[in-house]
């Protein structure tokens, strides 16, 4: 698009005005936005936390007792707890929101955006199945 | 202040270039009744009390894309935006957002013009069928898969509603990606590939982050967010399939 014409670029008259660095302030939406995306540091914090639990007991029941005693410290439990806000926020806003990236077709109708959606939370029900069953029964 | 039931304020946002050097509000009262939009508000101001007003307005009926202002924070069509629903005033109304400012309620709206070419938003054919074969046939259902897309009218009530556009005026925007995917998803269209190469640069689809507010302000309801979307996912697949296979399936 080599030929666009590009004489309008600059006009001094024009008033251009910014972005207030606190725009995520001024609509409930872009709050919920701006959480959406810092939800993602809460779940990269559980990743590291399950990766350093696994660490723990790999070297023995000592260091696991340990890990289970740092993880009740008030500091650790308050994060974990905020932490957990965070990623069921996360999954539930992504969840709501898959229906609008995928659409799949089944014949030649349109499998409605609601059924993507519950499709999306009946895997997580399953798979929360799984992780008790592992975790009480197993 | 606009209390009385028959009338209402509107505070209309004005910028002279030729005299201002910010923008300002001025007061108009205006009569209100119960099948009166905003745009009949500004159009009683121009011809009965302040004929410098300027703003643009073509169709009155949520076709020509041309009315979108700023309306009490809201991007709105105000040809589609009724003054009782404001009852019982003020009415304050300014120009779109993340676009420049020309003079009054009017924006400079070259960039999402220029924009708006980049992606093609026409048939592309490789080779034209010859006319004895007759037209381009389409079921119902290939229509659907488009026409939402279609609705679109240009009114860039999406672009004022994106954080992304205003932090990023290199971001391709909404409207211009959900117009793509019009001629994307219509069967008769063989453009896919070259708007590929616009549409997934970091400009294009991937400087969206999904904010979603371009779909909540759009008057025709056609969901630029979920194209956008939509073909981030295509994107990647075709991104996997060039990577898997890079001499084409």
């Amino acid at each position: 698009m080599t030929e666009l014409p590009l004489y309008t670029e600059h006009h001094p008259r024009w008033i251009r005005r910014r972005v207030s660095t606190y725009w995520w302030l001024g609509r409930g939406s872009y709050l919920v936005f701006i959480l959406r995306e810092l939800s993602s540091i809460f779940v990269a914090w559980f990743v590291l936390y399950l990766l350093l639990l696994v660490r723990r007991i790999g070297q023995g029941e000592g260091a696991y007792e340990y890990f289970l005693a740092w993880s009740a410290r008030p500091l650790v439990l308050s994060l974990n707890v905020l932490s957990l806000f965070f990623v069921v926020f996360h999954a539930v806003t992504w969840f709501n929101l898959a229906p609008k990236a995928m659409v799949v077709h089944v014949g030649h109708t349109r499998v409605p955006g609601v059924l993507i959606a519950a499709s999306n939370y009946g895997a997580w029900v399953v798979a929360s199945a799984i992780v008790f069953w592992f975790v009480l029964g197993g | 202040m606009g209390k009385s039931a028959d009338r209402i304020t509107l505070q209309v946002a004005r910028y002279r270039p030729e005299q201002d050097v910010a923008p300002s509000f001025q007061e108009y009262e205006v009569p209100c009744p119960k099948d009166w939009v905003v745009l009949d508000g500004l159009n009683y101001v121009k011809d009965r009390l302040d004929g410098t007003l300027s703003y643009r307005w073509s169709c009155r009926m949520g076709i020509c894309g041309s009315c979108g202002m700023t309306v009490n924070g809201e991007p709105k069509l105000t040809c589609a935006t009724f003054l009782t629903d404001y009852a019982p005033g003020p009415v304050r109304v300014e120009p779109l957002r993340n676009f420049p400012i020309v003079r009054d309620l009017i924006v400079e709206i070259g960039d999402f013009m220029r924009k708006l070419v980049t992606v093609k938003p026409w048939i592309v054919r490789t080779a034209e069928k010859p006319l004895s074969e007759g037209a381009y046939r389409q079921t119902p259902q290939e229509l659907e898969e488009y026409k939402q897309f279609s609705m679109c009218i240009n009114c860039m009530l999406c672009y004022a509603a994106c954080p992304i556009y205003g932090l990023d005026p290199h971001f391709i925007g909404p409207a211009a990606i959900a117009l793509a995917q019009r001629y994307n998803l219509d069967n008769r269209d063989e453009g896919n590939a070259e708007r590929l190469q616009i549409l997934s640069q970091h400009e294009g689809i991937w400087g969206c982050t999904f904010v979603g507010e371009c779909t909540k302000v759009c008057p025709k309801h056609v969901d630029p967010a979920g194209a956008i979307q939509r073909y981030k996912l295509d994107a990647s697949v075709e991104w996997l399939k060039s990577f898997f296979m890079p001499r084409g399936a």
